[in-house]
């Protein structure tokens, strides 16, 4: 084994790479969040359809979407790898514990938010990502030149109740596993310091609040539109 | 046979440079054909086994704990002791030689404490080359405390878990011995003979505790550093695995027994609270240079107090008599070990004593807390308070801890020369398992200093030269003496199972450490401890026709360990009380109440008694037979101890 | 007090195991935990019964043998060890479930007992300074700011209990290994190793079978001596930059 194989099998480089992509996958999920802010505009869904026909045509974030869901799938490999090696671990578990005392909830099931997190991006791809790119989408006509109503679709899938909710739901489980993964990301890089890491700890709680609950807010309002 | 201490001419400092020059040396090459077993992996055992194997012997490390990081030598908790005189304060090897020889009350061999004092400066270096983490100054160099039988600072330390660190840094080097090949662990095997074969230790024969299996290892030599016998009195701060086997073991293969009654009574331990105790805790001494032991002045105000009808805060200065700075107003409260323990019994004796028992003084941290405030006692003595805390229930930032003397180290242990060698040649005794450092009464934090300083610095010196005239031939475990000497383990194991009587093994540890406690405890009588013989003898008999042993040799069977640490404790005990017949005197640990001065003191008797008693076991119920080995003073002028 | 004590036996490695209910009377507050198992064991023995093997020794929560998960908590509800434990920290006609501490790479010996010679691997992967007795500096030649010795204490200060094993979910030597390999790095006597002893030490606690970490903070949160998990990102760091900058391929 190479010295760069033998330390990304390590229990340390597992930690790594799952640090690394999560770390990236938090940073697309703000530039993710920008993004969508655009459909509470009262403009009709004007300046979302502009931006989402931006990002499917430019060049470079074609590539750093491609990145994305590499990240996204090392994100969850890695999980899948380090679990199977965790478990086997300890191959028999207490008849007792009293976890809760010593941990945070979040912190001890990553592995299920984390599963619950990737099936709504399934739910959520198949919905927009896919139908968006390969589905059939009316167009508009903003100033002469015809661009694919995203909004449309979007409002649409809105206007259902359960979508919300499943929505909602999701972004709840989000929040959950950013309020472990935010610092765990910089404990793993070895970022600890006594100066720094309470403002760290501080960030990823907000953050775990926050990004979750902009995102939950956009099918909220767009239901209320709606009815 | 006449001991021979094979102390080296000359005068004093020049005697350990000289001794080393003159012995023999084995060549680099041959180094490797020799084999050394070290039994016990604490501070002398770790430090031997590392330091043997860095010059290439090959050695074999044994313990019955799960790992060597485990032995009690981790427990210590004040500090080593070194003449570094980083202080200015006036600390000078011969200061530390004579500090100790003084605080041993003159029964240790000189040449041997100026050796410790010498080489103690080299140990220091040593931890901290190791990574050993000692307390520092702000500016980075190392700081020190002061420790009571001295009147310097010369105490280094780690927090309160100097022992720990130390042992950790002896560890670390073994491990690194172990990674290299040059050590092999043998964790959870207990030493239950020493193999001779003509005359010489050839090897020693072990049971495993997971197994059962009894084994056979041969070497060239054996280094027993196995600890003190303190667990005698059932009751001590030894860890409860601690036990005399090993060392026992080798005095019935010949290995005299020297001062086998010479026990220190440690100050500051936590009071016994009742019938189920187990074991007793130690509170570091370094507590004593800024807590103040009194109690009070009258029985009546004691009395109200055990009853709960007063309150400790409230008693008034002037009724609370510090009696150790009464009585010893240069020493004050850093009196060494053995006074400050007899009078705190004094004081109980006279119904003075605080706790429900009517067994405890104060210690007391008032004033300190008043004057350097709460946050530096807390640096210096947090995680005793703690510990304090956990056991007792009482927080010692509000109100005195209590405190009463246990056993703590025995002084006594296998006879060794000079050069560490038992009266068996190719048998070592190092560490507390051996007798010959500190007299009648240990200062404190001297014995990691002489843990270390006989593993690091004295045998990898004095062993070449026994090696050098032993032929480098592999010894055979197949010889007839090591399958006699298994077979004889065996039989004994069988023994133990087979009784099947109605007592436990720990009814019988108890027995035993109460009859040692009262009658060969702090203060002993002729009269009692004849009695106390007599009942050691029948104990011994009710143990061999009613102990109670469950299980079978073949799995981990922690009664039938214990049974057989028991069984040698008791023959032990009785050696103790022979011992404690014949001096005498009273002089440091051992008091013998008819020998005192008029104030209380101990009266030593330097005409009769400046000797080394060593016991040679004569054979199964015999009475053993006494060697003296003289001690000689030519250095220091033999005095009464004075702290006054 | 009255006690139902829920302990797990088994008579050995191969052993399938499973729990025995024991009422024990007569504990008094002032006990310490593995004094009251002593009561019971001693109550075991006159009946003829095999005594509860448990592992322990000082008794004065140093030396890190005594184990013991107990009511879902490595040794117990406090943040000590077993024998610093005392049963005033119990109600009266509780029911205290014990069982060893579990990870694969920590066998078990018999009843409670478990191997720990795992621990041992990892520091004679590196867990030293490499140097041979005699010929080092003065003591005062190598000058530590107190700040740096005291957080090089505050890592060594680590018993080898195994307590942060047991509590982990993973079963993560994470702690352990870190606060060896963090004293190390912090004192200026272990920078000669410090890119080998990180890198050797890490192979070694993956090789035992030990756990990934996620950062859950259990094992600080049980450790007896407070072992911070800051040990657990220093490690991370060492390791990190040693294996990108070291010569060993």
């Amino acid at each position: 084994m190479s010295w760069v194989t033998k330390t990304l099998s390590s229990t340390l480089g597992k930690k790594l790479l799952m640090a690394l992509t999560g770390l990236f996958l938090i940073l697309f999920l703000v530039v993710h969040l920008i993004g969508n802010l655009q459909l509470l505009l009262p403009d009709n869904g004007e300046s979302f359809n502009l931006y989402a026909e931006s990002m499917a045509t430019n060049p470079l974030i074609k590539v750093v979407s491609i990145g994305n869901f590499a990240f996204i799938i090392l994100h969850v490999i890695y999980s899948i790898l380090l679990t199977r090696h965790n478990k086997k671990s300890r191959p028999i578990g207490y008849a007792e514990t009293a976890a809760s005392t010593n941990s945070a909830w979040s912190s001890r099931n990553m592995g299920i938010l984390g599963t619950l997190i990737l099936i709504f991006l399934l739910v959520h791809l198949k919905g927009f990502y896919y139908e968006i790119k390969f589905g059939e989408v009316p167009m508009v006509d903003y100033a002469g030149i015809m661009y694919k109503n995203v909004f449309a679709i979007v409002a649409a899938a809105y206007s259902n109740v359960f979508y919300v909710v499943f929505y909602v739901i999701s972004m709840g489980f989000l929040g959950f596993h950013l309020s472990h993964g935010f610092a765990s990301a910089f404990q793993t890089l070895g970022l600890n310091h006594v100066k720094y890491s309470p403002l760290i700890q501080k960030v990823g709680i907000g953050f775990s609040i926050l990004i979750p609950a902009l995102f939950a807010l956009i099918p909220i309002v767009m239901y209320i539109q709606s009815v | 046979m006449i001991l021979d201490s094979k102390i080296p001419a000359g005068p004093l400092a020049e005697k350990w440079t000289k001794h080393k020059f003159n012995s023999k040396l084995v060549n680099p090459a041959n180094k490797r054909k020799y084999e050394v077993i070290v039994v016990g992996t604490g501070l002398a055992g770790a430090s031997a086994a590392a330091s043997l194997a860095e010059l290439g012997y090959n050695v074999k490390a044994f313990t019955f704990h799960d790992s060597p990081r485990r032995a009690h030598s981790i427990a210590a908790q004040g500090g080593i002791n070194a003449a570094k005189n980083y202080q200015n304060d006036g600390d000078s090897v011969f200061r530390l030689f004579y500090d100790t020889i003084k605080g041993g009350d003159y029964r240790a061999r000189e040449a041997n404490v100026y050796r410790l004092a010498e080489v103690s400066v080299k140990i220091i270096d040593q931890c901290v080359a190791q990574g050993v983490p000692f307390a520092r100054e702000y500016g980075g160099l190392l700081a020190n405390r002061s420790f009571g039988g001295a009147q310097v600072s010369r105490t280094f330390y780690a927090r309160g878990q100097t022992g720990q660190q130390l042992l950790l840094g002896a560890y670390s080097a073994l491990s690194r011995q172990v990674a290299n090949g040059k050590v092999k662990l043998y964790p959870r095997s207990e030493m239950m003979d020493v193999v001779m074969i003509d005359g010489h230790a050839r090897g020693i024969v072990t049971r495993n505790l997971i197994t059962g299996a009894v084994e056979s290892h041969s070497a060239h030599a054996v280094l027993l550093c196995t600890g003190g016998y303190g667990n005698v009195f059932y009751l001590s701060t030894n860890a409860m695995g601690s036990n005399v086997t090993a060392a026992w073991r080798a005095h019935k293969r010949g290995a005299y027994f020297a001062n086998p009654c010479f026990t220190q009574i440690h100050p500051t331990c936590i009071p016994v609270s009742g019938d189920h105790q187990s074991k007793l805790t130690l509170m570091s001494e370094s507590l004593r240079n800024d807590g103040r032991v009194w109690v009070p002045a009258t029985k009546e105000t004691a009395e109200k107090l055990r009853k709960g009808q007063i309150n400790v805060n409230d008693i008034k200065e002037e009724d609370r008599d510090y009696f150790l700075e009464r009585k010893y107003p240069s020493f004050g409260n850093l009196v060494p070990r053995d006074v400050a323990s007899r009078n705190a019994k004094y004081v109980c004796d006279e119904g003075r004593g605080v706790n429900e028992t009517g067994e405890a003084v104060f210690l007391d941290f008032r004033d300190a807390i008043k004057r350097d405030g709460k946050s530096t006692i807390e640096s210096k003595y947090g995680n005793l308070f703690d510990m304090y805390k956990q056991i007792t229930g009482e927080d010692p930032y509000q109100v005195p801890m209590m405190i009463y003397p246990a056993v703590h180290y025995t002084m006594g242990g296998l006879w060794v020369d000079y050069n560490l060698m038992t009266t068996i040649p190719g048998l070592y005794a190092l560490g507390e398992a051996n007798f010959s450092d500190h007299g009648a009464n240990r200062l404190g934090a001297s014995a990691l200093m002489q843990g270390l300083a006989d593993g690091y610095f004295v045998i990898p010196y004095t062993i070449g030269d026994y090696l050098a005239s032993t032929p480098p031939k592999p010894v055979d475990t197949t010889h007839p003496e090591f399958q006699k000497a298994a077979t004889e383990v065996k039989n004994r194991v069988d023994q133990l199972l087979k009784i099947n009587g109605k007592k436990s093994v720990d009814y019988f540890h108890k027995k035993l450490g109460k009859i040692m406690w009262n009658e060969c405890g702090m203060a002993r009588t002729a009269e009692g401890l004849k009695k106390a013989k007599a009942e050691i003898k029948q104990l011994k008999k009710d143990f061999w026709s009613d102990v109670k042993v469950l299980g079978t040799n073949e799995e981990l069977n922690l009664s039938l360990e214990k049974a057989h640490r028991v069984a040698d404790f008791i023959e032990l005990g009785e050696l103790m009380i022979d011992d404690a017949l014949n001096r005498d005197e009273s002089c440091g640990g051992h008091f013998r109440e008819e020998f005192q001065t008029p104030e209380g003191e101990a009266l030593r008797d330097d005409e009769n008694f400046a000797y080394v008693a060593a016991w040679k076991y004569m054979g199964e119920n015999q009475e053993e037979e006494l060697y003296k080995e003289p001690l000689v003073f030519e250095n220091v002028k033999l005095t009464q101890r004075s702290y006054k | 007090m009255q006690l139902t004590l829920k302990i797990w036996r088994q008579k050995n490695a191969s052993d399938k195991g499973g729990f025995v209910t024991y009422p024990v009377s007569d504990v008094s507050k002032d006990m310490s935990f593995l004094e009251m198992l002593d009561v019971l064991n001693e109550n075991l023995t006159e009946k003829g019964e095999d005594p509860v093997h448990f592992d322990h020794d000082c008794r004065e929560g140093i030396c890190g043998t005594c184990s013991l998960y107990i009511n879902g908590k490595p040794h117990g509800p406090l943040q000590t060890t077993t024998c610093q434990l005392h049963m005033r920290s119990f109600s009266d006609g509780q029911t205290i479930t014990i069982e060893p501490w579990r990870a694969k790479a920590f066998p078990i010996v018999k009843d409670l007992v478990v191997n720990r010679s795992a621990f041992d691997r990892i520091i004679q992967a590196g867990g030293y300074v490499s140097v041979g007795t005699g010929g080092v500096p003065d003591a005062n030649e190598i000058p530590i700011p107190k700040t740096i010795a005291d957080l090089a204490m505050d890592a060594a200060q680590c018993i080898g209990c195994g307590a942060c094993v047991a509590a982990c979910k993973n079963a993560s030597a994470m702690l352990f290994t870190s606060a060896k390999v963090s004293q190390l790095a912090l004192l200026p006597q272990g920078q000669v190793e410090r890119k080998t002893r990180a890198e050797k030490m890490v192979a070694q606690m993956d090789a035992e079978g030990f756990g990934a970490c996620t950062n859950t903070g259990a094992c600080e949160a049980e450790c007896p001596k407070g072992i911070s998990i800051t040990n657990i990102a220093r490690m991370n760091r060492e390791y990190f930059s040693a294996v990108v900058s070291s010569e060993n391929v």
